[in-house]
């Protein structure tokens, strides 16, 4: 191999793990979408909202722990994360009692429409009350591993890309286990595959959609959580670019499947970041966007999707 | 004896178009009653309406001395009843293993497994398939399945909606036979929907007979059995 080819080799190396990095939080916020949308058949685009609440959140959090002066880093994280899952799970419950129940058997656009609203909404809200300019956080988790260099081209694998990785294992790990083995899973999924079925077998299908929103609520403020610490950086506006990443990857995914939101979220983050690293940063949101259009054009039900859910 | 189920002059509705036009109708406490009528009847709609889903426009549907008309339908099911419904509605993504635990939700794990035993040893077949996904479940399996799934509530009024629909000849003796089986040895108090009159006013002590949402007439399974008009209008070629 000459020079230019490991770097080049090493360039892509760099990519990709940017790459799964950004997928892994994307993934995280896909799961939520796909969960609704499995039991209640609306995307819920107040989604990437609750995702951004879930970053502010994690910044004000650090910032009381830091001023009251807990230096331990894990320990501010843990904290934060319990609390800021907490609060963030308790709109994603309002959201759905608000805008969304009252409107469940309603015509097919209703929810939507109002999905639409809350979103609105829960921008201005924090548009208004935290400014609309980027605040920041610095790096907490500073440092990383060498993985290789070639030709004076480091290959580096961040702690913080570390944290964020073991992190969304470790929740989707968590979250798998719940729907797959526990009884509330086992009614979230009854209530995806039957809700009139479900009902009649006893389960109160209204509160179980309720703690649907809620999981996927903690889900995407953990998302959030990462994303500042990745990022350093946050606005009022993230939700929206990053929630049609995230609903593109439950797309490509396959709305409804949990694995697929995942997988959907690594291809998207891989996209944008490889496209970002060949082609252009500027346009990097184009790449994913393009995706979406593609993916509901040629292949609806997507990569692991039932071709029996009809696509709004 | 003393009614389980009692519906006095209860109404239903599809938007406009009145299903159920003032039926009333008692189960006691042990008895097997069937409810027959044509397609289209509203067998089904009874049953649903009993569940709460469509709720009853007008009349009283009591259960064991408690006005449950106005109910939620999960409330309803809480209190002792169970559906195996029209069509099965076997959930097709899990397995039957888990399709059984569905029908325990909210019991301890420890009688859930007690009870799937009793249904394992009323449909030896269900066991078999136990790691089988409901959605590939052959017909008679999935109305094994789903009456196995209503037993696991552990109900005392079974309510089952044309459990032999579909089904060949020797799958409907077994299931009747089962259903016999639970009423004589446990008490359980069955109401049971069927357009095959013939075996459904056999195995019932009592019967019912459904027309354009009324009831036309009621007697015991037999005497019902033994009219004319029935027999013309809903045994024709079943011996
Ligand atoms: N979901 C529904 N919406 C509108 N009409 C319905 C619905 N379900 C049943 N019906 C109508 O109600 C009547 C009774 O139906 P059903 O209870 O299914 O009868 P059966 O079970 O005796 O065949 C029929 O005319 C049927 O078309
Ligand atoms: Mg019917």
């Amino acid at each position: 191999m000459n020079n230019g080819a490991g770097v080049r080799v090493a360039y892509a190396l760099q990519q990709i793990i940017n790459g799964v990095t950004l997928g892994m939080i994307y993934g995280l916020i896909a799961v939520g979408y796909t969960m609704v949308y499995g039991i209640i058949g609306m995307i819920n685009f107040a989604h990437g909202d609750i995702f951004m609440i879930g970053a502010f959140l994690s910044l004000m959090g650090l910032t009381v722990l830091s001023a009251l002066g807990i230096t331990s880093v894990p320990l501010a994280l843990a904290i934060t994360l319990i609390a800021a899952c907490s609060i963030a799970a308790l709109y994603g419950w309002s959201v759905e009692r608000i805008a969304y129940r009252p409107l469940r058997g309603s015509f097919r656009m209703a929810p939507l429409i109002s999905a639409i609203g809350m979103s609105i909404v829960l921008q201005n809200f924090v548009q208004v009350s935290q400014g609309a300019r980027d605040l920041n956080l610095m790096p907490l988790i500073p440092g990383g591993l060498k993985v290789m260099e070639e030709d004076g081209f480091v290959v580096q694998l961040s702690w913080m890309q570390v944290a964020i990785t073991i992190t969304t294992l470790a929740m989707l790990g968590i979250f798998t286990w719940l729907v797959t083995k526990t009884p509330l899973g086992r009614s979230m999924r009854a209530c995806e595959q039957d809700l009139k079925m479900a009902t009649l077998l006893g389960i109160d299908t209204d509160r179980t959609i309720s703690l649907t929103f809620v999981i996927g609520a903690a889900l995407a403020t953990v998302a959030g959580m990462m994303f500042l610490l990745y990022y350093g950086s946050i606005n009022f506006y993230i939700g929206f670019s990053a929630g049609v990443k995230a609903f593109t990857a439950a797309v490509l995914g396959g709305v409804g499947s949990l694995p697929g939101a995942v997988l959907g979220g690594l291809a998207i983050g891989l996209i944008e970041s490889l496209w970002s690293g060949y082609a252009s940063v500027q346009y990097k949101n184009v790449a994913a966007f393009s995706v979406l259009v593609v993916v509901l054009i040629f292949m609806p039900s997507g990569l692991l999707g039932r071709a029996d859910i009809e696509k709004v | 004896m003393s009614a389980l189920l009692q519906l006095t002059g209860v109404t239903a509705f599809y938007g406009a178009i009145q299903a159920l036009k003032g039926v009333d109708l008692v189960v006691n406490k042990g008895e097997i009653v069937t409810l027959i009528g044509s397609n289209g009847a509203g067998k089904s709609t009874l049953m649903m309406t009993i569940c709460g889903n469509p709720r009853a426009r007008n009349g009283q549907i009591v259960y064991d001395g408690e006005d449950i008309t106005r109910l939620p339908t999960f409330e309803i099911m809480r209190r002792g009843l169970a559906q195996s419904p029209e069509g099965r509605r076997i959930f097709p993504r899990m397995s039957v293993h888990e399709n059984l635990l569905m029908g325990a939700y909210g019991r301890p794990p420890a009688e859930a497994s007690q009870d799937m035993e009793q249904v394992f040893t009323l449909f030896p077949r269900l066991k078999e398939r136990m790691a089988q996904r409901g959605g590939t479940l052959s017909g008679g399996e999935q109305q094994m399945l789903a009456i196995g799934r209503a037993l696991m509530s552990r109900p005392r009024l079974l309510l089952l909606d044309e459990p032999s629909l579909g089904l060949a000849p020797l799958v409907v003796k077994l299931i009747f036979g089962a259903i016999r089986e639970l009423n004589r040895t446990t008490g359980l108090t069955v109401l049971l929907v069927e357009q095959n009159a013939f075996q459904a006013l056999r195995l019932a002590h009592r019967g019912y007979v459904l027309v354009n949402g009324a009831i036309t007439m009621a007697g015991p399974g037999a005497e019902l059995l033994a009219r004319p008009e029935i027999r013309a209008a809903y045994l024709e070629g079943a011996h």
